[in-house]
């Protein structure tokens, strides 16, 4: 016979085990060894929470009650598993890519590190779940409670309300010291969930063996349990289509939303591929979970007496046939169930507390800065044991205050129903870009007051929190306002009505606000980074402004994530940035990085805002987002400017290296000037000068040799004084001071005055010329002009090499241009030559001819002077050169 | 957002691998349709649909889908490199 006594002896030792168990998967993960933590197994078991006390004991009772209805609570589950690859894959991707450490982080996150958004999901969280973590009390105390009606040996019951409280402060003690033994709440509770992982075996296998056993120890195998089930109350099939749809989707929507689903899904995630093993072995886990409730329900339905509680048949069906060990397993799988879902709800809701309310509000009483002094780590560590304490309590009080009565038992879909509220504001987060922090505000609110108003508050019973005449009439007399009935929806299962209107209007808010309402920045971008979190994992919102300082926000760090891992993260920040030291310049993607190392242990809220008070507000507005445009556009001008700078500098270089070419060749050409000069002017001197002193020194000289020396001396001082004019000339010439005098003259009678000049037509040199084109009027320098002619037709005499030397001169007026040409019959110039030719001192051929070679140079010089040009005509049989004038007198420019 | 075009031909693998994520989604679809069809077993006054039937039809079920999502999942697991190099197609609900 099972005593009281045992069954406190074994559920302690069973709490010491887990004790145990959780002590020593913290110490190995500590010391490394954590691969077999980290199994795929260990995490689908961990999901094994959903199946709390509720579902243990109570799908019997459901069972018992409404068939397999029961049934929905694990379908909609399932579906949501097996469709990992829609919403869990995504989930889990950006639960690790943003550091989620709370659902009511993940909505405040997405919504732009919205905190008040996360304040409302974290109220309405607590709300919902803490009549279920009454409801597990209340399960473990009727568990011993029936356990002690059994027992002979003692007459003592034990007092229920002592029993809840003992379980509670158990469970507090167990989830203080496990849950936030490290204030990352992103970082693995190791030790919890093998704790959980253990439990979730044990409650399997409670359940199997109570089910095996009453299939085969208590009736005769499966066919008699078949006909059993056929011959019971609840044989026929008689499920209302609108409940099994409703409940599978309510089911559906709580396992994503639930606090502590979401803690052990995407919280507590070691490997995005632990998801591909849990979409099978978790469907199979509650398939087992959920095989034998029917039978055991229909046995005990059979074998106990009417009056038994359906809800204790897995525990008072042992105890009937006398199997005291499998009613003490059944009763720790109960146990189990309880426990580990109140610890891991108190874990999650304590996170969501902490971060969203308790650390925002001390942030705020202590002067809304990081910056005082304490230690911001043991602030927040203490916090989430004080949330962890105040949840429990909280279930505790529920659990008093309502009795522990039937009303429980519906509980748990009440709670079911509230969370699910969350579900629009958080797929649509995950799919639609459009959603914003007004929309998701609009809609939670809106399934927030339905929810109360239709479930919540009716489901404490009649009377009791709403007066009868509402639930009968409705709210102030509006008979569509009837709770039950709301706009005449009258004659619907409650759960379904409730469930039905309060998604429909909060979906509706949701839409609606969002489309009418304007998304700041950082939902935007927000928005894009979780609904395409496959495309970019990698960026993320930005913080612009290089106004913090690196040493405030290393200060903040320490007493947040600790001295140790503050100090290792900024250098190896600053090792990144290529600086060495502790102080990373505090550059955008660096903030991002410790605000996302923050948000692991405070949310993303908090560490947005903590930032961004060393930053001093500098969030991205849209403001920052057009200066960087207007900088960048900046920028983009700026080097434009440089660029034509650049090459205005390289034009000008390239004019300075010609320009220096130009001076060098000038220079070159001044020293070859010089020396010819030099030359020149030697050679008449040094004749002068040799004929000079045979004149002074030689005593008896001849007068005919008298006479020829001197004749000599005179012909090289002429020589000497014509040079000098020429030289004297050109340079006026070239200096431009040359005054011009006009003069109005006939070509003809200047052509004459020429070749007389010269000498005239002579053996030595026959000039023809054609009269008849002559006849052409001038007004210009007629003497300048002469004296071209007069230096062509000398060079001609001199340098014409032909045996009987000619030179035709022909002119004619070409549009208003005078061309003369004066063309020898020698053998011209050769053609490497002819562009020398009118340089100074350039003289060609043999020097058998006087001169300095200064005479075309001057003609190229008056000619530049009258306005006209002289240019070597190539090709003419001879030497050709070609006078052109225009005969409108534009003189250049004196 | 999708408007990059891809080839049309894939190679046979990734074919394959593209056909199982469309297995993977349609799913939950289809566990939702047959969990749906007892509803369709009325029953008459005089013999009624009996739970146990349903009960069996149901696990049957349960167990088959857990079984395809097990195959499902297993063939996927190859294509880990497939999401981070190419990135997947945004997806819709």
């Amino acid at each position: 016979m099972a005593t009281l006594n045992l069954l406190v002896v074994v559920c302690i030792l069973y709490v010491a085990l887990l004790f145990a168990v959780a002590f020593a998967a913290d110490r190995a993960a500590r010391a490394g060894r954590i691969t077999w933590l980290r199994s795929p197994i260990v995490y689908t078991l961990s999901l094994s929470i959903y199946c709390t006390a509720w579902t243990f004991y109570g799908a019997v009772g459901f069972a018992a009650r409404s068939g397999l209805e029961y049934l929905t609570i694990y379908l909609g589950p399932t579906l949501v598993m097996i469709g990992w690859w829609w919403t869990l894959r995504k989930m889990v991707r950006i639960g690790r890519s943003q550091r989620i450490t709370s659902i009511a982080d993940m909505i405040s996150s997405r919504y732009g590190k919205s905190n008040l958004l996360a304040v409302f999901v974290t109220l309405l969280a607590v709300i919902g779940t803490t009549p279920y973590i009454a409801l597990q009390l209340q399960s473990v105390t009727l568990s011993v409670a029936t356990f002690a009606r059994n027992d002979l040996t003692t007459t003592v019951v034990p007092d229920r309300d002592s029993t809840a409280l003992l379980v509670a402060v158990g469970l507090t003690l167990f989830t203080i010291l496990f849950g936030t033994r490290n204030l990352d709440a992103n970082e693995r509770h190791h030790g919890v969930v093998m704790a959980i992982a253990l439990e979730a075996v044990v409650k399997l296998f409670a359940l199997l063996a109570v089910g095996a056993f009453v299939v085969w120890g208590m009736s005769d195998g499966i066919s008699a349990t078949l006909a059993r089930i056929d011959a019971s109350e609840i044989a026929e099939w008689r499920v209302p289509g609108s409940r099994w749809v409703g409940l599978t989707m309510l089911a559906a929507a709580a396992f994503l939303c639930l606090p502590r689903m979401f803690q052990v899904m995407v919280v507590e995630n070691e490997d995005e591929r632990h998801l591909r093993t849990a979409s099978w072995a978790f469907p199979a886990y509650v398939m087992l979970m959920s095989l034998f409730v029917v039978p055991i329900a229909a046995v005990g339905l059979d074998l106990l007496p009417s009056a038994a509680n359906p809800d204790m048949f897995v525990l008072t069906l042992p105890l009937l046939a006398g199997q005291d060990g499998l009613a003490i397993l059944s009763f720790l799988g109960g146990f189990s169930s309880a426990t580990s879902m109140v610890i891991v709800a108190a874990i999650a809701l304590s996170t969501m507390v902490s971060n969203h309310i308790v650390m925002p509000i001390w942030l705020y009483a202590t002067g809304g800065s990081a910056m005082v002094s304490g230690d911001v780590r043991s602030v927040a560590l203490r916090a989430r044991r004080l949330s962890i304490a105040g949840v429990v309590v909280l279930g505790y009080l529920y659990f008093r205050v309502s009795g522990g009565g039937t009303a429980l038992a519906a509980i748990g879909l009440v709670s079911f129903a509230g969370v699910a509220q969350f579900l629009p504001a958080l797929m649509g987060g995950l799919f639609w870009r459009g959603a914003t922090r007004a929309g998701a505000l609009a809609g939670l609110l809106a399934g927030f007051v339905i929810w109360l108003y239709c479930l919540f508050l009716p489901s404490f019973g009649p009377s009791v929190v709403l007066p009868q005449t509402v639930l009968d009439h409705g709210l102030f007399g509006f008979s569509w306002l009837r709770p039950q009935a709301l706009f005449g929806a009258a004659g619907m299962d409650g759960v379904v009505h409730a469930v039905m209107w309060s998604m429909l209007l909060n979906t509706a808010a949701f839409i609606i606000v969002s489309l009418l309402s304007f998304p700041r920045p950082i939902e935007r971008l927000q928005g894009a980074q979780f609904v395409n979190v496959f495309q970019h994992s990698g960026t993320r919102g930005s913080w612009t402004g290089g106004l913090a300082q690196s040493e405030d926000l290393l200060i903040m760090s320490q007493r947040i994530i600790g001295a140790r891992d503050a100090q290792a993260f900024f250098s190896a920040a600053a090792r990144r940035q290529g600086i060495g030291g502790y102080l990373p310049e505090p550059s955008p993607d660096f903030l991002q990085d410790l605000e996302r190392e923050l948000s692991g242990s405070v949310g993303a809220a908090t560490a947005h805002a903590m930032v961004s008070q060393i930053m001093g507000g500098a969030t991205v507005s849209v403001e920052d987002l057009m200066a960087v445009a207007d900088e960048t556009a900046q920028i983009m001008e700026y080097s434009n400017r440089l660029e034509a700078k650049s090459e205005e500098q390289a034009r000008t270089a390239r004019q300075l290296r010609e320009a220096n070419q130009k001076l060098t060749q000038l220079s070159v050409q001044k020293d070859a000037f010089l020396s010819q000069v030099s030359h020149e002017l030697r050679t008449p001197m040094t004749s002068i000068r040799a004929f000079s002193e045979i004149l002074r020194d030689t005593e008896e000289l001849s007068a005919s040799d008298q006479a020829k020396y001197a004749s000599i001396i005179h012909d090289e001082t002429v020589r000497l004084t014509r040079l000098l004019d020429d030289l004297l000339m050109l340079s006026v010439l070239e200096s431009g001071q040359v005054t011009l005098n006009n003069q109005h003259g006939s070509l003809s009678a200047m052509l004459d005055r020429a070749v007389a000049a010269t000498g005239g037509t002579t053996e030595a040199l026959r000039i023809h010329r054609d009269r008849s084109t002559e006849d052409i009027h001038l007004h210009t320098d007629l003497d300048r002009l002469a004296q071209v002619f007069i230096n062509l037709i000398t060079n001609a005499r001199k340098y014409c090499d032909a045996q009987e030397p000619e030179l035709s001169i022909s002119a004619k007026n070409d549009n208003g241009i005078l061309i003369v040409d004066f063309i020898d019959n020698g053998s011209g110039i050769a053609m490497d030559h002819q562009d020398v030719i009118f340089e100074k001192f350039s003289r060609v051929g043999d020097l058998k001819a006087s001169g300095a070679g200064l005479g075309l140079a001057i003609c190229r010089e008056i000619m530049a002077r009258l306005g006209g040009t002289i240019t070597y005509l190539p090709g003419q049989g001879g030497a050709a050169f070609r006078v052109s004038l225009p005969l409108e007198a534009r003189l250049a420019a004196q | 957002m999708s408007g990059e075009a891809g080839p049309v031909f894939l190679q046979r693998r990734t074919y394959r691998r593209r056909r199982l994520k469309d297995a993977a989604r349609l799913l939950p679809f289809l566990g939702a349709i047959l969990f749906s069809v007892p509803l369709l077993w009325q029953g008459t006054p005089e013999a009624p649909t009996r739970t146990s039937s349903v009960m069996l039809y149901l696990f049957v079920v349960w167990a088959g889908l857990a079984g395809l999502s097990a195959v499902i999942s297993r063939h996927l697991d190859d294509d880990q490199d497939d999401d981070t190099h190419q990135g997947d197609p945004p997806e819709r609900p």
